[in-house]
Parts: C-alpha cells; sequence; structure tokens
C-alpha cells in the first residue's frame, strides 16, 4: 500500500499552470478571424424605449453586425431568456428578453449587440446607436415595491410580487400564547455581489460545416448552459458542446444562464465566425446577477430559563428586476430555519419582490448566510433581553449530540423532511470557546471597557445542508499508456476539484498522483453534470470516484488473473501493475491491461467482461443530504469616534464530515469567512432614487483586503455522515453562511455600553457613529 | 484613431508592434504580445490583477498606456520562473501554501510581492499585508498569501545573503 492520499494535505495539480501565468481563462482564448462583441446597456431602470438609429453604428469601419431585437433571428425557439428553473409556485415570472424589445427594467439590461474586428470599435459603436427612452417610474426599495399600490417594475405585472413560500411547522399560535416572554426584532440583510476577480465571458465558436457550436462559458455549470442555449436556439444538445475553462472564481453569480450566452451563440451561428464577449467590471456591477437586500421582521417566544420556543415572521426578498434563477434564492434563506437550534414551533413567510435593479441569484451560501444570522442574532437579542451569556445561550438552545438523527421540522424542496445526520454542535460551541479564550475575553472587555476601550465577541452557530444529489459522475478509465484519465461533469472555479478526484483515485489505484489527469467543465468530454453549486462537489465527485476507482481496480484485477493464472487474492495493485504478492517479478502493468482490453488488440474481450477498456463510470448518488456545522467566534474593537472596526481574531470550528484534503478545506473556509466579513462591513451595492448604480467601481464598492484581515485560526472534527459510504459533508460555503452574524454579534457586543441594536449591515463607520451618538443623544 | 509603433523588451525579448495609443499595456501584453498570464480584474487601478514590472516597479498594466512603456524593460509573470523551468521562491511558496484557488489575482500578487521582496526581502507581516493591499484577492482570504510572502521572503534572504 502506498502513500496515503486521502485526507492528506496534498498541493494542488491545478497550480503549476496556474503559478507560471500558463492558466487558460476565457478571455486568454484567441480563435482565428474572431469578432469581439460589445453590449449597449441600458441606462435608465425603467423606461419604455425605442432604437431609432443604428445605421451609424452598422456602417463603422471594423464593425461586422449590429443585432437588436427586431434582428434577431426568426428562428429562435423565444427571444426571450427561457426560465432556468420553472416552478408552479411561481406567480409571475419575468425573464428579460434577450435584446430589449420596447421595455427595460434595470440599467444595464442589454438593448444591443455589436460584432467588431476589435472591442475597442465594438464599444464605439454602441455609442452610435440611438435610443429614445420615455421614462416610466422606478420602483427602487423593495419594502415599497411589495407593497400592493406600488408602482410596477414592468408594465404587464398586477403587482411586483414575483412568488411567496413559506416555512411552517409546530403550533406557533399556541406556542406564543403560552410563552413566558416573547420580543420583535427586525433586520436589514444586505449581501452586494459576485466580484469573481474574472467577469463573466463566452466564446461562441459555430462551425458551419458540421453544424456544431463550441461554447465557452467562464460558467459554473457549463451542462445548464449547454441544455438552456440549446432548447433556446432549438439545436440539438448533442450539437452544442460548452467548455468551462480555467474559470477566474464564480461564487454563485456564473451559476445561472445568461442572455449573453445565448447571444454570442447566435452570433456566432450567424456570422459563421467566432465571437467573443468579456464582460468588463462595469458591465458586473450592472448585468451580473447580485444577492442584496432582505428585510426581516421577527417575533421570537421563549422561556424565562432561555429556550426558545417559537418564531414566526416574514421576510421580504430583493429579486431585482428578472427572476432568471427561479426561487433558489428564496427556498435556501427558509430552508435552513431554525438552524443548530431546536425549535419546534416556527413559522415564516417570504415574498420575492421585484426592484427595477439588478436581478440576484446566489452568492456563495446562497440564502443559507441570512438564515443563520437571522438565528444568531435571534439568539444574541433573546440573550440580551435575558441577561443570559451569549454562549450559554446558545448551549441551551444548540440541538444535541443524542438527537441525531434530527429532523427539526422543516421539509427539503423535494418535499422530503429535512434530517441533520450527525454532528456536535455543543462540542464545536465549547472548543471554540476554548480556542478563543472566551472567558478570558470577557474579562479583559470589562477592563478595557473601563478604560474607554470598546472590545467585542459575537458567536454564530450554523448548519448547512451540503451535497446535494442527485449525483455528480466520475468515469476512471486507464489509458494505453498506463495514465489514469478522470473525466467528470464536475467544473471548478478554484476550488481544487481535480486535486481531490485525483486523490481518491490515487489512493484506490497506488499510484503516482501524477499519472492521472481529471478532465472536467467539457459537456463533450462527459455526458451528464450538474455543477459546482451549494457545497455539493467534494461529496458527490469524491464518492463517485471512489467507487468508479475500486471497479476499475477490480476489472484489473479480473483480467490480471486471467492473463498470470493466478487466483486474484494472490494478486495485488499497487504502482502501476497487478503483481503476484509471492513473486513481484511476475506482474502485468496498467498499460498493458488496458491494451487487452481494447476489443481492436484482444480481437475479443475476455470470458467475463461485458464492457470495453478499463475503465468504469459512476454516477454515487446519496440517500439524504449531509449536514456540515460549525461554530465561529469573531473578537473587535470598536473606536466610538472614528467609526473604526479592528477585527483582532477570528475563529473556526467546522465539521464537514470526513476530509478529503486539510489544505483546501482550509482554504475555503478562511476564503469564505473573509467573503463574509466583506458582507458584514464592507460590501454595499447602492442604487439611488433612480436606480441608478451608485458604486460600480472597487473604489465605491469595497472589498476586504489583506491589510484589514485577521488571523482566522481554523480546527475541525470530522463526524462523519452517514448519509454517504466515505462519510463527507460539503464545505465549499462553510465559511461565509456563520461569518456575517459572528461579526454583527461581536461588534454589537463591543457597543454594549451604548446599549446600541445593529439593525443592518454593512456596518460602517458611519453607522457606528450614528449608533453611538444616538445613544449619548438619547441619554442627554 | 492614431496607431504608434512600440517597443519594448519583456521578459528578455524584444517585442514591438503598432498599437492604438489608447491601447493600454495590459492589453498590449495580453494580445499583441500573447502573454496572457497578466490578467485585467478592473480596469480601474484598484484590484491589482494587471500589475507587471515595468523598469523594476509594480505598475498596473491597465493604467499605463502602451506607448508608455516604449522602451522599457517588462517583466511579467511568464517572466518570473528561472529560464529552465523552476520556479522562483514566491511560486514555489503559492504553492505549498494554498495561496491560490481560482488563480486569477495570482499573476498580480506574485509580480507585486516580486517587486517588493526584491528590493528588500526582510519584511514583517504587516509590511506584507500593506504591500499587497492595493491587490484583491476574492477566494483565499490573503491568509495563504501572506505564509507564501513570508516564507519565499525569507528564501530569498537567505539567497541574497
Ligand atoms: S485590472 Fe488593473 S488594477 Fe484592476
Ligand atoms: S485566487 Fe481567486 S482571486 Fe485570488
Amino acid at each position: 500500500m502506498g502513500v496515503r492520499q486521502i485526507g492528506a494535505r496534498v498541493h494542488r495539480v491545478e497550480d503549476d499552470n496556474l503559478i507560471r501565468g500558463e492558466g487558460k481563462y476565457l478571455d486568454d482564448i484567441q480563435l482565428p478571424n474572431m469578432g469581439y462583441a460589445a453590449f449597449l446597456r441600458s441606462s435608465m431602470a425603467h423606461a419604455k424605449i425605442s432604437i431609432t438609429d443604428t445605421e451609424a453604428a452598422r456602417t463603422l469601419d471594423g464593425v461586422q453586425a449590429v443585432f437588436t431585437y427586431d434582428t434577431l433571428p426568426s428562428s429562435l425557439v423565444s427571444k426571450t431568456q427561457l426560465e432556468t428553473y420553472p416552478a408552479p409556485i411561481i406567480k409571475q415570472s419575468m425573464c428579460p428578453e434577450l435584446l430589449a424589445n420596447d421595455e427595460v427594467a434595470h440599467v444595464g439590461q442589454a438593448i444591443a449587440m455589436v460584432i467588431a474586428n476589435t472591442r475597442h470599435v465594438a464599444e464605439d459603436a454602441c455609442e452610435l446607436i440611438q435610443v429614445d427612452y420615455t421614462p416610466l417610474t422606478p420602483v427602487v426599495d423593495v419594502i415599497k415595491a411589495a407593497k400592493s399600490d406600488s408602482q410596477l417594475t414592468h408594465s404587464s405585472l398586477k403587482d411586483n410580487i414575483a412568488a411567496s413560500i413559506e416555512t411552517k411547522f409546530g403550533d406557533v399560535e399556541t406556542a406564543f400564547e403560552e410563552c413566558e416572554d416573547s420580543i420583535e426584532l427586525s433586520f436589514k440583510q444586505h449581501r452586494g455581489g459576485c466580484h469573481s476577480m474574472e467577469c463573466r465571458g463566452v466564446l461562441g465558436d459555430w462551425q458551419q460545416q458540421l453544424g456544431e457550436l463550441t461554447l465557452y462559458s467562464s460558467t459554473q455549470c457549463p451542462y445548464l448552459v449547454r441544455r438552456m442555449v440549446s432548447r433556446q436556439l432549438g439545436c440539438p444538445e448533442s450539437s452544442i458542446r460548452v467548455i468551462a475553462p480555467d474559470v477566474g472564481g464564480g461564487f454563485g453569480p456564473k451559476a445561472g444562464y445568461y442572455p449573453e450566452e445565448a447571444l454570442i451563440a447566435i452570433a456566432s451561428k450567424e456570422l459563421r465566425k467566432p465571437v467573443k464577449w468579456t464582460e468588463d467590471r462595469r458591465e458586473h456591477f450592472i448585468s451580473t446577477n447580485q444577492q442584496r437586500d432582505q428585510i426581516w421582521k421577527l417575533e421570537v417566544a421563549f422561556k424565562k430559563n432561555g429556550e426558545i420556543t417559537a418564531l414566526k415572521g416574514h421576510v421580504t426578498l430583493d429579486s431585482g428586476a428578472f427572476l432568471n434563477y427561479g426561487l433558489l434564492l428564496s427556498a435556501t434563506t427558509l430552508m435552513p430555519l431554525p438552524g443548530p437550534y431546536k425549535i419546534k414551533n416556527l413559522h415564516v413567510t417570504l415574498d420575492a419582490v421585484y426592484t427595477n435593479t439588478v436581478s440576484t441569484s446566489p452568492v456563495r451560501g446562497a440564502g443559507r448566510p441570512n438564515a443563520a444570522y437571522a438565528m444568531d442574532r435571534v439568539i444574541d437579542a433573546v440573550a440580551r433581553h435575558l441577561s443570559i451569556d451569549p454562549a450559554e445561550m446558545r448551549q441551551i438552545n444548540l440541538v444535541k449530540n443524542e438527537d441525531f438523527p434530527y429532523q427539526p421540522g422543516s421539509k427539503h424542496r423535494n418535499g422530503s423532511m429535512m434530517t441533520y445526520d450527525s454532528g456536535d454542535y455543543t462540542g464545536m460551541l465549547a472548543m471554540v470557546k476554548e480556542m478563543a479564550d472566551y472567558d478570558g475575553f470577557r474579562q479583559e472587555q470589562q477592563e478595557a471597557r473601563a478604560r474607554g476601550k470598546y472590545l467585542g465577541i459575537g458567536l454564530a452557530c450554523f448548519i448547512e445542508d451540503t451535497g446535494m444529489g442527485p449525483y455528480e459522475g466520475v468515469n476512471v478509465r486507464v489509458d494505453v499508456t498506463g495514465n489514469i484519465i478522470a473525466s467528470t461533469g464536475a467544473t471548478s472555479q478554484g476550488q481544487g476539484h481535480a486535486t481531490v478526484i485525483a486523490q481518491v483515485i490515487a489512493e484506490n489505484l497506488d499510484i503516482d498522483i501524477s499519472k492521472i489527469r481529471v478532465e472536467a467543465g467539457d459537456t463533450g468530454k462527459f455526458p451528464h453534470g450538474i455543477g459546482a453549486i451549494g457545497s455539493r462537489t467534494g461529496v458527490n465527485v469524491g464518492i463517485s470516484a471512489n467507487d468508479a476507482a475500486i471497479q476499475v481496480k477490480n476489472k484489473a484485477l479480473k483480467l490480471a488473473s486471467i492473463l498470470l493464472e493466478k487466483p486474484e487474492d494472490e494478486l495485488e495493485l499497487s504502482d502501476g501493475a497487478v503483481r503476484a504478492r509471492s513473486d513481484s517479478n511476475q506482474f502485468i502493468t496498467l498499460a498493458d491491461l488496458a491494451l487487452q482490453l481494447s476489443p481492436a488488440v484482444a480481437g475479443k474481450l475476455p470470458e467475463g467482461f461485458e464492457t470495453a477498456g478499463l475503465e468504469a463510470v459512476s454516477y454515487q448518488t446519496t440517500d439524504y443530504m449531509p449536514h456540515s456545522s460549525g461554530a465561529n467566534i469573531a473578537k473587535v474593537e470598536v473606536d466610538v469616534v472614528t467609526g473604526g472596526i479592528k477585527i483582532l481574531d477570528y475563529y473556526v470550528v467546522h465539521d464537514c464530515g470526513r476530509i478529503l484534503n486539510p489544505m483546501i478545506v482550509d482554504g475555503q473556509i478562511i476564503g469564505g469567512v473573509v467573503h463574509g466579513i466583506g458582507n458584514a462591513m464592507f460590501e454595499q451595492m447602492v442604487y439611488d432614487d433612480s436606480g441608478n448604480p451608485m458604486t460600480t467601481n472597487y473604489g465605491d464598492y469595497l472589498l476586504p483586503l489583506a491589510s484589514e484581515m485577521p488571523e482566522i485560526h481554523v480546527a475541525h472534527i470530522e463526524t462523519p455522515s452517514p448519509a454517504n459510504p466515505m462519510g463527507l459533508k460539503g464545505a465549499g460555503e462553510g465559511g461565509t453562511i456563520p461569518a456575517i452574524g459572528a461579526m454583527i454579534n461581536a461588534i454589537e457586543d463591543a457597543l454594549t455600553p451604548f446599549d446600541a441594536y445593529i439593525a443592518k449591515y454593512p456596518v460602517t463607520p458611519e453607522y457606528i457613529l450614528e449608533l453611538v451618538d444616538g445613544e449619548k443623544m438619547a441619554a442627554e | 484613431m492614431q496607431e504608434q509603433d512600440v517597443r519594448m523588451h519583456v521578459n528578455g525579448k524584444q517585442v514591438s508592434g503598432k498599437v492604438e495609443t489608447r491601447t493600454h499595456l495590459g492589453d498590449f501584453l495580453r494580445q499583441a504580445a500573447g502573454l496572457t498570464g497578466t490578467h485585467l480584474g478592473c480596469e480601474h487601478g484598484v484590484c491589482g490583477a494587471c500589475t507587471v514590472i515595468v523598469d523594476g516597479d509594480a505598475v498596473r498594466s491597465c493604467l499605463m498606456l502602451a506607448v508608455q512603456a516604449d522602451n522599457c524593460e517588462v517583466i511579467t509573470i511568464e517572466g518570473i520562473a528561472q529560464e529552465d523551468g523552476s520556479l522562483h521562491p514566491l511560486q514555489e511558496a503559492f504553492r505549498n501554501n494554498h495561496a491560490l484557488q481560482c488563480g486569477f489575482c495570482t499573476a498580480g500578487m506574485i509580480t507585486s510581492l516580486y517587486a517588493f521582496l526584491t528590493e528588500n526581502p526582510e519584511r514583517n507581516e504587516e509590511e506584507i499585508r500593506e504591500a499587497i493591499s492595493g491587490n484583491i484577492c476574492r477566494c483565499t482570504g490573503y491568509q495563504g498569501i501572506v505564509l507564501a510572502a513570508k516564507e519565499a521572503a525569507s528564501k530569498m534572504a537567505k539567497d541574497r545573503n
């Protein structure tokens, strides 16, 4: 048996290219005779439009084509973007026309597409297109938009409600009638945008002779893109190959299907040449999905000892102008309630509401960070009301070890009962308290306050449903050189999936990792896939790679047994060959075995072999969703004179079951925490009352920087999930989900002497001063 | 649009071309020189992804016109490894410390740190964090990058002495 791979800190197979500058991202792909696309986008949030002149653009030197709604090919199945995730519960579904016809609903909506010899010329031409705007009243504030007498965000709507959903279990009314005490709280959550460092991009390469399209997209979900472009254009899926090359970060918004993907395919097909579009950063701010605002109003019932008995309330979720990603954001907002806390009676409703702003869809964690935030704010609010320490309050309410498998009462999207499979929530709480010296810090905090220094400590405990099925398949094949080719439907935007897949295969086949080539993100290489969403890839791909590798190993042993004339149990697979245990000189290499199973060589398949090739495919499915969990602590110091917040330290205890690669998991957690810190303190997508986006560059929209980030201390516990044979749980979003709550609780804790309640985030210095001064003024 | 000839030394090789004067150095390197390792993340001078080294200084190639770099000595990420292909200590350290995930910011991080640490490798964590505070990374949370920079700095300091 060789070196253990699973669970080891294996360096990434992806890195060598990337550190040399030899990655291939979308914009790096240059094809001969390629045209460059640019889009004319709406400058108004809501207006009737008419395009009065495209002639000047068309005749500009270097322009190849100008597309508008009217000149899109009539062969399209629809000129309106098809719904990605239709659902009967959607009351009014709005998807954009691929190019706006006569009404625009947000600044940034695409109106025309120009293809030219260079991007510069394409952009110049966009400026020559004449559009008449007749302004309509924009609706920007989601609470106003939700009112029944609101102005409409689209002329065709009856009201602005896209859909209403709820989560409900127990007997909330009785619980409130019988409760010993209750409080109300409300808050606004704001989650900015995607901001992968690589913007979106699409390159279409239509081959007229073959009737085939190769579409490169910097997407998280190439199979979704293939399906949607196929349906939109009315071309069979088999004629479309979608390739996600190296992708420079995804974080959710690259998981959708966008008009540009269809439009670039159309342009390439119509012009019979490759066409590329690379989104620029301003376009990213005004056309890539964001997550933005949720307004929560909650009532909590509890006993005097701190035990929470019921929770009810309402969420207003800003959908932006369109619902092009279905209700995933809404569903993932409600579904995780009440998180790791035992609350037996719960009823929360949610309205997804249209506004004249950029559409929203999941950003890292989707609605889960919102739900986790809500729960951790509830816990702290009740703790404060009852003068119970927040850590003690959590200890009282957390699900205990003897409760697993635990059913909180909520339901999955597929209607089955939500089940928390395994974990040790109270153990993690104790562990993170110890790491952060919680009790010691409380002491320090008292002393600091006496010196006019405001320290705060914040806790957050969370669960995350991960590893959503049904599958992510892997094919493992030994090729005739003895190398292993693993192809999969899983895609990567930096998570290191290729490394993890290679580790699992290397361990099973006892082969050096450098001999394994992982092919992913290419619908031409693997038939079915879903994509990198919802912390699901490690789980789904891990168990499939494991299963496929075991099948290949068994096949190799079986064939070697025939060829070496030895029983299988006297053989072993090691270092690229099947060997006799008794005599290591008696062996046959994997390369030779692969050759033997190639029918052209062997003439016929050996007895007992039904399938050709030394290969196997596996689509393992999981019974139910493994739940990751964790406990976080943030420590901050707030300067009540400047409003500045210094993050002193951040502690994470995380449980993602059996860990495949601790280096990669820690990377996901730390990066995720910083994303959450960005949400809590910096990132703010601002629109003015007319729906103009005010923060469309990184001077105005702030992202977390190295100089402001604390050291993040990460520890793990491993409670293997019984939901899959390897005990895996997902890890991609577990850093982000609790971080906002931990940060805001810490900041509020620091402001305890001012009796401040934080009602919104990001918490800016101005807001801190408002909180501090407001309290001072009230006192005066 | 006005065009102008430019020639520069990039990673030790002569590169020349005719460019529109509005072409920034980043586009020139990526398109005319085919050096796509330099990435454009914002094109307004904040994210640092496009950082290259011009005459020894770390420069944002989206804020410099190609014509301004005429006759300059330019190093891009492709020129950081040794000629025989062996990695620079910074590149080694980036891999060892999981300092990259998607890799999109990596070229800018490495070139920024290369200029900073070549000038003086004796730097503490705070100085390193400050030095890359003009480079945005959405993936890593910076921790691996800082560890990598520290590891490379001590190697570079040793190599220098
Ligand atoms: S691309 Fe130059 S700083 Fe962002
Ligand atoms: S590694 Fe993805 S932006 Fe830094």
